[in-house]
């Protein structure tokens, strides 16, 4: 059985999981199911991804290693799961990190089910097999850990969306928004001086211990990374350099061919329309981690929103989980794809044919992405 | 000619000191996914829901088509081709709006003209009928929060409050929409129904509207009514302060 996430495990994190919410009549969604599926389809707390974590890489210790990479402002672990096939030589990876933003619980909900289909298909497809081989995955299922677990205590923070550390002198409010705090253009537009507001960019350029610890492993890492894609809600967005209205990452036109592609591949699973766009025509913004990404090199340089467009907004109903993550792992592994064929598979002449040929399909068959 | 442009995001209530540099507005034919056209239709969007909306009506926008944006006296004159859609029934139409926002000089709510062709063909009336007669008499008067809860959960039995919450909201997000908001309901903190007046539903609302641009929460507390034959009708809102005076609780291990 190719269950990567053993029934053991599971059950323990089903005696801790929180009891006593939602309807307990419905039988789609069972909180107290145990079985792999009804797993990835609910949201969890901090304490159950931890323990989660655990058990990825008790089970599966030739691929899964974790690494705790810096410490939230509240002293809380940042960790990461390391997932790829070993390898004497060294490795190029792909860095994907989920909730930065507190409130935005659909992105650990996803991060945590690419990871379980990576190690799910890794033994029998050979696509996923390959990528495993040729690259790592450096995973965090939640970055903003002290946002994230105080949007758990009770309705009131429930739309929690920054971090946990106080603001400065003269200012009683707490957090910083992470994704306005790295140092790329910091601190220039799209953001906000007030300590207050849900924007605020922090004191200086990576002034929180999150934006540090993200940093450092993205600069460590800068030479290997492939791609680098940071995941959020809401909107049904695909993301790219940069936030700054007229500055154009030099691979603008790569990045908008290599977005489309990936909506188009989202659009197949469940119809879903995602935009392709960068911030700068949508709002601007600074500060952001995939502008910190493209700046230090990495090519590939991904945001998304995943659903939904406005109805529910941050609180998307476990039912849409599985869908949304469905789609949103096509649209991923599109990226991924990309990047791995274009480093292993041969001269800038197959790339290039790659995208031009992608290009034209979208242009072709779907104007309206635009 | 599709000009690029910067701005500030401001809201009602906040001395947000959020940096902004010159202004220059998209005028001319816009593009449809640039925010121009986006925030546009969703004030379209709001407008339809304040003038057709009910329990069991609720619209948003699908996509936008096309539109143009023109410098006029009053203020900044829009023009869009939508498709909307109603999510209860999931039935969409096709929309020619034109909306204006007013200029400085004398400020006030868009004022927005839409024409829809087979938004509102789904009927709804005999829905309408029974939930206004089964909760028109007073003798059970309902009330209700948390709606959804945090895992996006509500009990059957909400959901046309919730979706009721979401069209009187619109009244508010079009009020305060303007080029540089987009606006929509994140949650119903708590809902209580007063007693029925002149055969009107009545209610008391505290929801929570999120804005994109600032990312911000903003809690409002609305008394509005509602009957098959009226729609909603919003008779009083109020803006509840953002509190500043957080003492956290003890989360760390």
């Amino acid at each position: 059985m190719m269950l990567c996430f053993g029934s053991v495990g599971l059950v323990l994190l089903a005696l801790d999981m929180q009891k006593g919410h939602g309807n307990p009549d419905s039988a789609v969604w069972n909180r107290m199911e145990t079985s792999e599926r009804n797993y990835y389809t609910r949201y969890h707390n901090m304490t159950e991804i931890s323990e989660w974590m655990e058990v990825m890489e008790r089970e599966n210790p030739d691929v899964v290693s974790s690494m705790i990479y810096g410490q939230t402002y509240e002293k809380r672990n940042i960790t990461l799961l390391k997932i790829g096939l070993s390898s004497p030589e060294r490795k190029k990876a792909i860095w994907m990190d989920c909730g930065i933003h507190a409130r935005e619980w659909i992105a650990p909900a996803f991060c945590q089910y690419f990871v379980n289909e990576l190690l799910r298909m890794y033994k029998t497809d050979t696509k996923v097999h390959k990528m495993m081989k040729n690259l790592d995955f450096f995973i965090t299922p939640v970055v903003n850990v002290d946002g994230y677990t105080y949007s758990w205590l009770n309705e009131s923070t429930r739309l929690w969306r920054k971090s946990r550390s106080p603001g400065p002198d003269g200012c009683t409010c707490y957090g910083t928004d992470l994704n306005r705090n790295f140092n790329a253009n910091w601190g220039t537009i799209g953001v906000s001086t007030d300590c207050c507001e849900e924007e605020y960019g922090g004191t200086k350029a990576s002034s929180e211990p999150e934006t540090q610890a993200v940093t450092d492993m993205l600069d460590e890492m800068s030479q290997d990374l492939l791609a680098f894609i940071t995941i959020h809600c809401f909107g049904q967005f695909i993301i790219f350099p940069y936030g700054n209205p007229n500055t154009l990452p030099p691979n603008y036109n790569e990045l908008m061919a290599v977005g489309l592609g990936a909506a188009n591949a989202i659009k197949a699973v469940h119809g879903m329309r995602y935009t392709v766009i960068s911030p700068d025509i949508l709002y601007p913004a600074s500060g952001l981690s995939q502008d910190y990404a493209r700046q230090i090199g990495i090519p590939l340089s991904f945001t998304f929103e995943l659903r939904d467009t406005d109805e529910y907004g941050f609180i998307l109903p476990e039912d849409l989980i599985q869908p949304t993550c469905e789609e949103a792992y096509v649209g991923v592994q599109h990226i991924i794809s990309y990047a791995h064929d274009k480093a292993f598979y041969s001269s800038a002449a197959a790339v290039t044919t790659t995208l031009w040929t992608t290009l034209m399909a979208v242009w072709v068959s779907s104007a309206t992405l635009l | 000619m599709v000009l690029n442009s910067q701005e500030a995001a401001t809201f009602p209530g906040q001395e947000g000191k959020v940096v902004e540099i010159a202004d220059v507005m998209a005028t001319g034919v816009l593009n449809p996914s640039h925010y121009p056209a986006r925030r546009a239709a969703a004030v379209v969007q709001h407008y339809l829901n304040t003038q057709h909306g009910s329990p069991y009506r609720w619209i948003f926008l699908s996509t936008v088509h096309s539109g143009s944006a023109e410098e006029v006296t009053e203020g900044r004159k829009y023009q869009l081709e939508l498709t909307m859609q109603e999510v209860i029934s999931n039935v969409s139409g096709k929309c020619s709006a034109k909306l204006l926002f007013p200029g400085e000089e004398k400020p006030g709510a868009p004022q927005v003209q839409a024409l829809c062709a087979e938004l509102l063909s789904e009927n709804i009336t005999a829905q309408e009928e029974a939930f206004y007669q089964q909760h028109r008499d007073g003798k059970n008067l309902v009330s209700g929060e948390n709606i959804p809860d945090s895992y996006g959960h509500m009990e059957p039995a909400m959901k046309p409050f919730w979706q009721l919450g979401g069209v009187a909201s619109s009244f508010i997000m079009l009020r305060e929409s303007n080029e540089s908001t987009l606006y929509n309901m994140a949650h119903v903190a708590n809902f209580t129904q007063l007693e029925t007046e002149k055969d009107q539903l009545r209610f008391q609302y505290h929801v929570l509207l999120h804005e994109m641009i600032s990312q911000e929460i903003i809690h409002w507390k609305m008394l509005f009514t509602w009957s098959p034959a009226e729609g909603v009708k919003v008779l009083q809102t109020e803006l509840l302060p953002k509190c500043h005076c957080e003492v956290p609780p003890d989360t760390t291990n």
